[in-house]
């Protein structure tokens, strides 16, 4: 397999195609497991998850059973979840508290630094092994970004805050937007699915807004029924043309649309009057805190973004969530969905905000199922191996909206660039157009 | 734990509450006849003006709608919103639509009041497509309002998943 022609550009006639291999190869998915995600900084869990000393969240992360743990010393850590002994989990619960974790197997037990603290019948080792200090193993790289915490398993990685670059400055919009309101906690209940689907055509469909209008009609019809029923207006801006496709360093992408109905703070037309009131003094309170600028792109714009390779951090009219997707097969994907709210949001606003949160986005929403129906019928046409590409060429020759195609590309640019061994992609953007196809022979001529 | 946890024993055996169960699992089959023949309409029909369709998520089975994340969170609006975008063909997930098979047991009566009843039953829907049949398994619980004749009508309708994740089906697609 020559892994440089997976993916087809040329600017000058405006193409960008994938070749569909890189969806359907067990090959390829092995090379993904080897140079991505044992490289890539990968998501674990939010501090506002593990609050007190002794909390712990179980994770599995790029196939390692882990254990995000809230130390009875006040530390946060990442462990992996398998005794030193023989391997056994010694935590078997998915969430709880602990002052310690004792291996069922044969007892061995921890606490919550994952220091050995008890072996039964000790006499049985030499006095040189008990005086061993030993520790749960933990990743090689933890970091943590405004409560997120991460994960790298590969050796001489960058920081955390370097491999988000730009990106950053989306997640700090809306870290920085609800700290009026305490800022951000989870709430309980985690959507958990799977999706017949390659792993990468989640992130593509996060990150396109083309699949709007024909995948997530039934949603738009709902949406307006709901309108009329109050004499509310259809909203005046245009959410498209006023939208943008942004592919930043290191493969995070995102598109940001302008979009009503959003708690922190930009009310839907169908809330009611104190609602709507609540999220002007708020907006009014963002602005004077942080610049009418940032102040309007807090309240007023979505950030639809994805940290590479698997991760969405998305803050929307639908709620603030995060995603996680992890391939279990070429053609198959495990999908983890959680979601934020404000520590303190007034209570008409924080119903809106979980009506918005379920009605489109999740496995019983208006919006989500008919996603998966799109991603598993792509996966279904990728059976016909004579069809061999699939084309991203959108918005080559344009400023990138949200329906383009920038932010796809970006992804697979970042990831074409991996999957050969090297360190990242040359470039995030397109080349401009018509520089590259005009100039070199203007020069010649 | 939320306002729906219920005593583990049902009510007694007695004659009168035997034949209201009778009554109440007559409703639960007519109502599953309804779903697994997509008569949405009739069988939004059958839901009181004030009612909840829930269904949590599958890690927190006991979730409480007012604080947690659910699967599906309706009131009549909603529910109404969810039965029109069923039957339309933009459904793309149930278009061409699944086929369902909803196996209802272990019906129990938990609480009789004057004007209402809470029911507990066992459920196993099936759902086929796309080269795959597999099922939901879980239990259901509502809140039935008697009507007079002897028949209902449901005020709550919650469907709480035993799954540990949405593996075969990937969404909620169908009314569980």
């Amino acid at each position: 397999m020559d892994l440089s022609k997976l993916i087809f550009e040329d600017t000058a006639a405006g193409l960008f195609r994938v070749h569909r291999s890189a969806m359907t190869s067990r090959e390829i998915m092995e090379l993904e497991r080897k140079r991505i995600f044992d490289r890539s900084w990968l998501y674990v869990g939010h501090d506002s998850e593990i609050p007190e000393p002794g909390d712990y969240q179980r994770r599995t992360v790029a196939g390692r059973p882990l254990i995000f743990i809230h130390g009875r010393d006040g530390r946060i850590r990442i462990l992996i979840n398998s005794c030193l002994h023989r391997g056994a989990l010694v935590c078997r619960k998915d969430s709880g508290n602990a002052s310690a974790f004792t291996c069922f197997y044969h007892g061995w037990s921890f606490d919550t630094a994952g220091r050995l603290i008890g072996v039964p019948d000790a006499d049985g080792y030499s006095a040189d092994f008990n005086k061993l200090e030993q520790f749960l193993a933990a990743p090689p790289n933890v970091d943590s970004y405004r409560g997120m915490y991460f994960v790298n398993f590969g050796s001489n990685v960058a920081s955390l805050k370097d491999h988000l670059g730009d990106a950053r400055e989306l997640i700090d919009l809306t870290m920085d937007s609800a700290e009026p309101l305490g800022g951000w906690k989870i709430v309980r209940g985690t959507a958990k699915f799977k999706v017949r689907a390659n792993w990468k055509l989640l992130a593509e469909n996060s990150i396109d807004n083309y699949h709007f209008r024909t995948v997530h009609r039934t949603y738009s019809d709902y949406q307006s029924d709901r309108r009329e029923r109050v004499g509310a207006p259809a909203p005046s801006v245009n959410r498209i043309t006023n939208s943008r496709s942004l592919a930043f360093q290191n493969g995070h992408v995102a598109m940001l649309t302008h979009s009503v109905g959003r708690a922190i703070a930009n009310p839907s037309p169908v809330w009611s009057k104190e609602a709507a009131a609540e999220t002007a003094k708020l907006r009014d309170e963002l602005a004077r805190t942080y610049g009418e600028e940032r102040g309007h792109q807090m309240a007023d714009i979505s950030r639809f973004l994805i940290i590479f390779p698997n991760h969405a951090f998305h803050d929307t009219q639908s709620g603030f969530k995060m995603r996680q997707w992890w391939p279990t097969a070429p053609g198959e994907m495990e999908v983890n969905q959680w979601e934020f709210i404000p520590r303190r949001e007034r209570k008409d606003l924080a119903a809106y905000r979980l009506e918005g949160a379920i009605m489109f986005q999740g496995p019983g929403g208006f919006g989500t199922p008919d996603d998966v129906e799109a991603l598993e019928s792509c996966q279904i046409g990728f059976g016909a191996p004579e069809v061999e590409w699939s084309d991203l060429s959108r918005g080559m020759r344009r400023v990138p909206r949200s329906d383009d195609e920038l932010a796809a590309r970006g992804f697979w640019r970042q990831w074409h660039a991996l999957i050969q061994g090297r360190d990242g992609a040359e470039r995030t953007q397109d080349l401009p157009f018509p520089e590259r196809a005009v100039r070199p022979r203007e020069a010649r001529g | 734990m939320n306002d729906v946890a219920s005593p583990v024993f049902g009510v007694p055996a007695s004659e009168q509450n035997l034949l209201l169960r009778l009554a109440v699992e007559h409703f639960l089959f007519e109502e599953a006849a309804l779903l697994d023949n997509w008569r949405l309409d009739e069988w939004l029909a059958l839901f009181t003006e004030d009612a909840q369709y829930l269904v949590p998520t599958t890690d927190q089975p006991d979730g409480d709608p007012s604080q947690d994340m659910m699967f599906i969170d309706d009131d009549y609006m909603r529910l109404a919103g969810r039965v029109r975008r069923l039957k339309s063909r933009h459904a793309h997930r149930e278009y061409p639509s699944s086929r369902t098979r909803r196996l209802i047991s272990n019906v129990r009566l938990t609480r009789i009041a004057a004007d209402e009843v809470d029911v507990e039953a066992s459920f196993a829907v099936y759902r086929s497509r796309n080269e795959l049949t597999a099922p939901y398994i879980g239990i259901y619980r509502y809140t039935l309002a008697c009507q007079p004749g002897g028949t209902f009508r449901i005020r709550r309708r919650r469907a709480e998943l035993d799954l540990e994740r949405l593996s075969d089906h990937g969404a909620v697609s169908i009314i569980l």
